[in-house]
């Protein structure tokens, strides 16, 4: 039985290891934000939606195929929420039975794998009837195989059967066993045996085949232990199967659990969306070579849900571009869009809606963020070392289609070394086919680039309004020599 | 040859019965060697077969030398090593069987395990002779072993004994009986073609597993003994099937000492070799390489590539590399001088002589590529100790004292391994000191290693040459670990080391000019 809401063919696991470079990229693009508003209070909501996150399809089919689901859960929430409930409380309540800890014995086992197998029995019922009311309803390929699969795979005839054999290995009228001699005329190879009919023991005794039989003491407890024992050793297999059966079925739930977690996780977010004032649209994702990048309405949705409010929202139309570079005044939404930019990527890639009233991109290869860390500009060794670091590290992950967002980057040491840094690094990268957006204010390194005049680089600028207050807009504009600090100066010191 | 052991060609006058008889115990200079950590290692593994005193025995006689290094390389075969070893680990199971029976309550049981045991011991007898017949065997004493094993398993007693116990074993095993276990009542009768209801549940809940890979499957521990429980059952089967029990009952009477005490021998002695290539095994796995040394009792000595076998097996597990050196003495030349930096190397490289000598004379290969060593008639050793609070006389004193007493005993075929002796007292009078002593060694001629931070040491004395501890080239703080033969280097260690931190004089000067430009 399988789930497949997440890939056509296989399953979404929480794995955290993978794509573990992103761990970055969660923290500049404060994805924590987003992830929180989608647990609603849930960690493991929190869980699906980080690894949904950090390990994303690299095709369109996933990418669609999961943006067809999630358009169905938008339809029909309600639904979606009732299946995972019962997934999660499944998942929960098998807690309360331990299999498999060491110093059981094949006895034990059995008798806890039957009753949980009877509990999950029971989940199963419910998860069939979940199917048989509104199944009809989806649409698409994921949930609509997903329901069938249900209704085919659970059927009445079958549960009772099984419900039928749990019931026989409660054993009301002893074990039946066979065995042979093994070393030392040791008992071994004990086989569970179905007695030929009941009155089998009878009819042998009219035959007059032998059979002899003894009694054990109650208090005899040496005796006790080793007829428990022996029994212990014809249960094995019997112990193993259902134990695997009743794995099975809590396999299947537990792996049902974190691609329904990623759907509620995002009814979660849209209804917290729409509860600040702002819209989501599925985007246009295309293949990762085919360079695209624009955007109508696009506002970053981690500020969004800090703020509580609708946060400006701006345009951007980057096709075919390899560099866009973003300058401007201090603190005029030149961070805040490219969180948008990174957010907006993530997001699509993910399977996601995503915010803003329009989208299309490539999807990459991956997307990698390089942030200054802090907001002071010491001029420390140890700093710029960092920085060189973190990017040598994430050179190691880059590949062509890569998407890399830059934020300030080697601004830790005087601006002509940072400017040089940065003229060794980014054109290597554009070479190599890697689409970068990169945060400066350094006017030495954006009107390099700017000299240059080719069609792949858009300059973008955050819009300073006549009254010089910031607008928080970016819009197309060539770099500009001074920056806004002194705006800001008098604007803290007036 | 009339096969009689694997590790002395005569006995037994010295042979099994001087070393049964005697006990050796551990000599002196294996705490100064590191051998005594060495064949504790060795033997770790290998307890039950009380090898120390073999490896605790240096050999006389060169003709048993070479029977043994005969030996040890062919076992070195690593299909022949694992046939030995397969061999001694089945007999090792004959072993426990026996000592299982001792402890064991019932009759049948009992009896079952003595066959078990005869079995398992046929497996392990023929077993081996097999691959020893398909083998081209080289070495004179695997060779006899072979012959002697040939005869035995042709003969009539060996033939009937294997014959009768797998006759018995089949009956035993082809019968199967039920039982029915309800609450305290046990019920016993034989099979009557019950289907397997595991089979059954694993069929229906099929569909369910598809994709379980964890084993519920308890690893139950396999019963040797029995409870009265089982010893009743197993009456009760006896009472169905009488027969097999009846001649597993005479079999046991007439074959109860079935085992031929040279094969027990073999089994025992030919684990001095396994344990041995055993425990290099992790070190040639560096690349290290062992050879047999020549023993000569004069004449060049030399040995390439050594090192030292405690080290590098303690770096082997550590996966480290390890530095060899080589050593080469011409005929007149019988004292090293180790002189160099500290932590160079110059202990381990003393020790390292010294253990490849022990070693030779006990037949096992030696660390190297090719060595020529002394077949020594005594090793001696003098390593700095910590003090002994007890001894009154002082170190300088008992230092004296103990070489004074080794050399009484030294004569021109020893060892002797001098390290750091003499450094409880002023550099003048060290010197004196160690210039009077070597004196006294030149005068009996042993081998003599001296490892001293006097430099001027036996400087332009005959016989004497002079090897030190070396340093990179580039960087004074990395030892190479190499010992070479030059001539001692002084203070130019020093030197290197204040280059390396620009403070030689030259530097200073230069550093610390007055009119400095920018």
């Amino acid at each position: 039985m399988q789930a497949y809401l997440m890939f056509r063919d296989r399953d979404f696991t929480l794995d955290k290891e993978q794509g573990r470079l992103d761990a970055d990229a969660v923290q500049d693009l404060e994805l924590n934000v987003l992830f929180q508003a989608m647990a609603s209070g849930d960690r493991y909501l929190w869980d699906a939606a980080q690894c949904a996150f950090l390990s994303r399809p690299d095709n369109l089919e996933d990418i669609n195929y999961r943006q067809a689901v999630l358009k169905d859960c938008l339809q029909y929430p309600q639904v979606m929420r009732e299946l995972y409930d019962l997934t999660a409380e499944t998942v929960k309540e098998r807690r309360q039975y331990h299999l498999g800890i060491i110093g059981v014995y094949p006895t034990s086992i059995l008798n806890t794998s039957v009753k949980l197998l009877q509990m999950l029995v029971g989940k199963l019922k419910g998860l069939k009837s979940i199917a048989d009311r509104s199944g009809h309803l989806f649409a698409s390929e994921g949930l609509a195989s997903f329901f069938s699969m249900v209704q085919r795979e659970l059927d009445h005839a079958y549960l009772r059967k099984v419900q039928h054999h749990l019931d026989a290995l409660e054993f009301r009228h002893g074990v039946h066993l066979s065995a042979e001699l093994a070393e030392g005329n040791v008992g071994s190879n004990y086989v569970l045996r179905r007695p030929k009919n009941q009155y089998g023991l009878l009819r042998r005794m009219l035959d007059g085949k032998p059979s002899f039989t003894f009694y054990v003491s109650p208090r005899d407890k040496e005796a006790g232990r080793v007829l428990s024992e022996i029994q212990d050793r014809s249960l094995n297999s019997v112990a193993n199967a259902v134990a695997q059966a009743a794995d099975h079925v809590i396999n299947f739930f537990e792996r049902l659990r974190p691609e329904l977690a990623f759907y509620v996780g995002c009814l979660n977010l849209h209804d917290r969306i729409s509860g600040v004032g702002h819209s989501v649209c599925f985007p246009e994702a295309l293949p990762s070579d085919q360079w695209r990048h624009c955007a109508r309405n696009l506002y970053d949705v981690g500020l969004a849900l800090t703020m509580q409010k609708a946060v400006v929202a701006n345009d951007l139309e980057a096709d075919s571009k390899n560099l866009v570079l973003i300058t401007g005044a201090n603190q005029g939404g030149k961070s805040t869009f490219l969180r948008s930019v990174g957010t907006a990527q993530l997001m699509m890639e993910a399977g996601m809606f995503v915010p803003a009233d329009a989208f299309t991109a490539n999807i990459s290869s991956g997307v990698f963020t390089h942030f200054r860390r802090e907001e002071d500009r010491r001029m420390e060794r140890g700093k710029l070392d960092e920085e060189l670091s973190r990017m040598n590290h994430i050179v190691d992950h880059l590949r062509p289609n890569s998407l890399m967002l830059f934020n300030e980057s080697f601004a830790s040491t005087t601006e002509r070394e940072g400017t040089e840094i940065a003229r060794q690094i980014i054109p290597a990268l554009l070479e190599r086919h890697i689409k970068v957006f990169f945060v400066t204010h350094s006017y030495e390194l954006a009107r390099g680039f700017y000299e240059e005049k080719q069609d792949a680089y858009l300059f973008l600028r955050a819009e300073r309004g006549s009254d010089r207050t910031r607008t928080f807009r970016i819009l197309e504009g060539q770099p500009l020599r001074t920056s806004y600090g002194q705006d800001l100066y008098q604007e803290i010191f007036r | 040859m009339r096969f009689q052991s694997l590790l002395f060609t005569e006995l037994p006058s010295e042979g099994i019965s001087e070393v049964d008889g005697q006990e050796p115990s551990m000599p002196e200079c294996f705490g100064d060697l590191n051998l005594d950590q060495i064949v504790a290692d060795i033997t770790r593994m290998y307890r039950q077969y009380d090898l120390q005193p073999f490896f605790y025995w240096p050999l006389r006689s060169q003709k048993n030398i070479v029977y043994r290094q005969e030996i040890m390389q062919e076992l070195d075969w690593p299909e022949l090593f694992q046939a030995v070893k397969s061999f001694a680990s089945k007999m090792r199971g004959v072993h426990q069987r026996h000592e299982l029976m001792e402890r064991l309550k019932y009759n049948k049981n009992r009896q079952g395990w003595f066959l078990s045991a005869v079995t398992m011991y046929c497996e392990a007898v023929e077993e081996l002779l097999r691959f020893l017949a398909s083998s081209a065997l080289r070495s004179p004493g695997m060779q006899a072993f072979y012959e002697h094993l040939r005869t035995y398993v042709q003969s009539h007693q060996y033939a009937s004994l294997a014959a009768e116990a797998r006759r018995i074993s089949q009956r035993l095993s082809a019968i199967r009986y039920c039982l029915t276990i309800r609450d305290l009542r046990v019920t016993v009768q034989p099979y009557d073609g019950e289907p397997d209801y595991s089979e059954e549940i694993d069929n229906v809940f099929a569909k369910f597993r598809k994709h379980s890979t964890k084993n519920y499957r308890m690893n139950l521990e396999i019963n040797t003994g029995m409870s009265w429980v089982e010893a009743r059952v197993l009456d009760l089967v006896a009472r169905f099937y009488p027969e097999p029990f009846e001649e597993l009952a005479s079999f046991c009477q007439a074959y109860e000492d079935y085992q031929d005490q040279i094969i027990l021998r073999f089994c025992r002695e030919s684990q001095f070799y396994l344990s041995f290539l055993d425990y290099i095994r992790p070190v040639r796995k560096l690349g290290l390489q062992f050879c047999y040394p020549e023993l000569v009792a004069s004449g060049e000595l030399y040995n390439s590539d050594g090192f030292d076998l405690a080290l590098a097996s303690k770096l082997a597990s550590e996966k480290k590399r390890v530095v060899t050196n080589d050593f080469h003495l011409g005929e007149d030349e019988r004292v090293i001088v180790v002189s160099g930096p500290n932590q160079g190397g110059k202990t381990t490289f003393a020790r390292s002589i010294g253990q490849m000598h022990f070693l030779a004379s006990i037949g096992c290969p030696v660390p190297g590529t090719e060595a020529r060593l002394l077949h020594y008639d005594g090793i001696f050793t003098q390593f700095e100790r910590e003090e002994d609070i007890t001894n009154l006389r002082g170190k300088l004193q008992d230092d004296l004292f103990r070489i004074e007493h080794m050399l009484n005993q030294v004569t021109g075929r020893s060892v002797l391994i001098l390290n750091e002796v003499f450094t409880s007292t002023t550099v003048k009078d060290g010197l004196y000191l160690s210039e009077e002593v070597m004196d006294k060694v030149a005068a009996k001629g042993p081998l003599c290693i001296w490892v001293t931070f006097l430099h001027e040491l036996g400087i332009r004395r005959n016989g004497v040459v002079s090897m030190v501890s070396t340093v990179e080239q580039d960087d004074p703080s990395q030892r190479t670990y190499k010992i070479l033969r030059k001539d001692p280097e002084g203070l130019s260690y020093a030197m290197s080391i204040a280059e390396k931190h620009r403070l030689t004089y030259e530097q200073l000067k230069e550093r610390i000019n007055p009119c400095r430009r920018t």
